[in-house]
């Protein structure tokens, strides 16, 4: 059973038809404690405001249970985000699972915010000479695209395992333990997502 | 780097698409969902559906549709055609569009772009403008470039960017259909002034004319129709020729 955090801020319709379209169709959206402490997978969606969804997740006495699970967690897109330790939007204080601040994009002459679009992900770096493979990156490629829509991004840290670029490299993807987290959108990502979401259900 | 994008665009009456496509084996030429799905893996990068329907039902059907299509796509789809309320855009987020576009009803009332990119986001908004040269300057028309407005194209483009709306797409009436390629001057004086990104939309004849409005025209993102439904331009070909002039697509 995947369990889907019912948090009010969620794309939760993209989610569930992506999780259809990979083959999986044990589900559940809830905010039961009980529910996520006993799902196989837990997935956290997130759309809007980064300190509203925070406030949301916090109303639901959530804000201090994910960070304690032990199966499997996938954060995406704000929801990635609130995994991090703060965001600049609201100036929220997050869950402070990956060791890094999510900030805005700087205004830079002929680039655009919303980053939004597809853009390449880059799986290896070598300035920093770390490997940053992931299982749930595995079968993609360096360069493979995937789909943003974003004002805010997570900074790159020693967790990040993939990077991309809009003005300043950003954490497209994360990775600690347990925990892995999107900056991206794979429910809209193509067949690079729907990779990236077989990957997390094997685990 | 953002890709530059390529998208085709569907036109859909009482759910069917209207227009002939090149799919032979298509089990369904008019199925809008099984088409949009061929798009998108031939390596589409977003599709826009477009409801041309003229009934209360046609809308409707076009509502079932577009949930269709979201259980199938596994890319971004923008719809339009006919939304005029904040209650228009509601239903559709909720069958599951990721981006709507208004056009008429947004000249006929700008509030809308604020109501709807307040309520959604700015990324949930395109706003889709037709325009002509009329005396030297171009100049905005409603309901499929029939009717003339005394709006003027950089202004408004401007104005509804500033009221929330986060892309857009403009079509020249005056290359629409011609296939003579895109005004490309203006689509690079838009970019210069804008600061959203910016489909191009109408013209297009020949993979160079998208390539030169994706670089001259410093658009970012190329839609068309009958190029891509008369089979004429393969998008798989067409991403090929871009990325050996060295435009960044995704392929």
């Amino acid at each position: 059973m995947i369990a889907i955090v019912d948090y009010d801020a969620g794309n939760i319709r993209s989610v569930l038809n992506a999780l259809r379209r990979v083959g999986a169709s044990d589900y559940v959206l809830t905010a039961s404690r009980e529910m996520l402490r006993a799902a196989s997978h837990v997935i956290l969606p997130g759309v809007g405001d980064a300190s509203v969804a925070m406030q949301s997740l916090r109303d639901k006495g959530l804000a201090g249970f994910i960070p304690t699970l032990k199966q499997p967690v996938l954060g995406i897109c704000v929801g990635a985000q609130l995994m991090c330790e703060s965001s600049e939007e609201g100036g929220a204080r997050c869950m402070g699972i990956f060791p890094t601040k999510v900030r805005r994009f700087a205004p830079v002459p002929g680039l655009k915010i919303p980053h939004m679009g597809w853009n390449s992900l880059r799986l290896s770096s070598r300035a920093e000479s770390r490997d940053l493979s992931s299982p749930l990156l595995s079968g993609l490629a360096d360069g493979d695209y995937v789909y943003f829509v974003h004002s805010y991004y997570p900074e790159v840290c020693t967790q990040t395992i993939a990077t991309s670029n809009h003005g300043i490299d950003f954490s497209a993807a994360l990775a600690s333990d347990n925990f892995f987290a999107c900056q991206f959108h794979p429910e809209k990502s193509g067949a690079a997502g729907e990779q990236i979401l077989k990957n997390f259900l094997a685990l | 780097m953002v890709a530059k994008r390529i998208i085709p665009c569907l036109d859909v009456k009482d759910g069917r698409t209207v227009k002939g496509v090149h799919f032979v084996d298509l089990r369904d030429m008019g199925d809008a969902v099984e088409l949009g799905a061929r798009y998108a893996a031939e390596g589409a990068d977003e599709l826009v559906y477009l409801d041309i329907s003229a009934s209360a039902e046609g809308r409707k059907t076009f509502c079932d549709l577009v949930g269709r299509v979201a259980e199938k796509l596994n890319i971004p789809f923008t719809v339009g055609g006919g939304i005029s309320t904040l209650d228009d855009a509601a239903r559709l987020l909720d069958a599951g569009a990721d981006k709507i576009s208004v056009n008429t009803a947004a000249i006929k009332n700008p509030g809308l772009i604020d109501a709807i990119a307040g309520k959604y986001g700015s990324q949930f908004v395109v706003i889709a403008i037709d325009a002509r040269v009329v005396d030297g300057r171009w100049m905005c028309t409603t309901h499929g470039g029939r009717n003339a407005t005394d709006l003027e194209l950089f202004s408004w483009a401007r104005e509804a960017a500033d009221r929330g709306a986060g892309e857009l797409l403009f079509t020249s009436m005056d290359h629409d259909g011609t296939r003579d390629g895109y005004p490309c001057e203006t689509y690079a004086a838009l970019a210069e002034v804008l600061p959203i990104p910016i489909i191009a939309s109408g013209g297009a004849g020949c993979i160079q004319h998208i390539a030169d409005v994706l670089t001259k025209g410093r658009a970012d993102a190329a839609l068309a129709a009958s190029i891509f439904h008369s089979g004429e331009i393969p998008i798989p070909t067409l991403k090929q020729e871009l990325r050996k002039q060295n435009i960044p697509v995704r392929i």
